[in-house]
């Protein structure tokens, strides 16, 4: 199953409660404010590094890009996928959950 | 991609297989219209012969809290049509224990809705499942489709 | 593959209008196909050809109309939801005694019934919003 996270982790719950829900092996993508979720260095960083260890991590390449957040400035192991990549994960997962 | 498991199948009466809707629901009522707007499509999708369940996550779990009167506040109180459920043969909801616990609640405090079991001579039976993080995991997993509201 | 979407905020606001367009115009590329897209919530304000934004911005209703014509796509906004919002197609304006419609090229206005007609019949529903 596809997640899709949207809101900034310093604002919202959407991200904790995704990652509450989300099933072993889950692919997650961080899209819009979500991306804020990518940095290293912050007060969610461990909380999206230990998701790591169970389900893989996407974040949308144009929203990082937007907002200003280099690959220097990311959390290693992230992956950046374009809309055809959002698109790629929305077809290989059976479905897709949007936690707005 | 993923094997198609035909055992868990259901044809409804117009012949075509049924698909596990589940609406989840993450917002208090009255502060935002999501809640309001989710009932009219729950309440619409009722007449669509699928598997409807709706789950309440979060903040999600105060829309089922008892006594709400919004006379005074002059929105429209979208907590009544919670008790019409039932009649639409919407007869799943299930709300997350650990929303619950965060936030000072259990079962006692939220609205006593029921649905008549028309297999089992119309017993009355509860609406409410309350359902762990991890059991509501597995339920989002095995929906086709997952609205928010 | 067939997918549907659903559009839960209006334009400009917030950016779920944009990147629902985005990951539309990226299924249509990959070579799927899109069943549906529906608009729901404050979304229905992405039907309204009223809509002016300055020159240097994008146009996000005369792109989503320009999506229907080029992709025959149907784009269908709530109409309870739209209603409540003051959006109106001529019949609508006429059958509520209003002076005037407002709705873009390429939107129709109908019922509910077809958000639960794009989840059933489409491989995949993905929802945008906020």
């Amino acid at each position: 199953m596809l997640h899709t996270v949207n809101k900034s982790p310093f604002d919202s719950h959407s991200l904790q409660t995704c990652l509450g829900l989300a099933k072993a092996g889950s692919d997650i993508l961080l899209i819009e404010d979500a991306v804020y979720a990518a940095m290293s260095g912050t007060a969610v960083t461990s909380m999206v590094e230990s998701a790591m260890s169970s389900s893989t991590i996407y974040a949308l390449e144009s929203d990082l890009r937007a907002r200003g957040i280099g690959s220097e400035k990311m959390i290693s192991g992230i992956n950046l996928v374009g809309y055809d990549g959002f698109v790629e994960l929305a077809v290989t997962n059976d479905k897709v959950q949007s936690w707005l | 991609m993923k094997q198609i498991d035909w055992s868990s199948l259901v044809i409804n009466e117009s012949g075509k297989a049924v698909k596990k809707f589940m609406y989840v629901n993450r917002h208090a009522p009255h502060g935002t219209i999501y809640p309001l707007e989710g009932l009219e499509v729950v309440l619409i999708g009722a007449a669509f012969d699928q598997d409807v369940s709706m789950a309440f996550i979060g903040d999600g779990v105060f829309q089922l809290n008892k006594g709400q009167d919004t006379a005074d506040s002059g929105m429209k109180n979208v907590a009544l049509t919670y008790g019409a459920l039932g009649d639409y043969e919407v007869t799943k909801l299930y709300v997350e224990q650990e929303s619950l616990d965060e936030r000072g609640l259990e079962l006692n405090d939220l609205m006593n809705l029921t649905w008549e079991d028309e297999e089992e001579n119309w017993a009355e039976k509860p609406s409410i499942q309350v359902v762990s993080r991890a059991q509501l995991s597995d339920l989002l997993e095995q929906q086709d489709v997952i609205l928010n509201f | 593959m067939k997918f549907s979407v659903m559009v839960n905020e209006g334009p400009y606001t917030h950016q779920a209008a944009d990147t629902a367009y985005h990951f539309t115009r990226a299924v249509l590329d990959a070579g799927h196909e899109i069943f549906r897209i529906f608009f729901y919530h404050d979304g229905v304000h992405n039907g309204t050809r009223l809509t002016t934004p300055p020159q240097d911005d994008r146009h996000i209703v005369d792109r989503w109309s320009e999506l229907a014509h080029d992709h025959d796509i149907d784009l269908v906004v709530c109409v309870a939801a739209a209603q409540r919002r003051g959006i109106l197609d001529k019949e609508e304006a006429k059958r509520n005694g209003k002076d005037g419609d407002n709705i873009a090229p390429g939107f129709r206005i109908s019922g509910l019934g077809q958000l639960i007609e794009a989840g059933i019949e489409a491989d995949r529903l993905v929802v945008f919003g906020d």
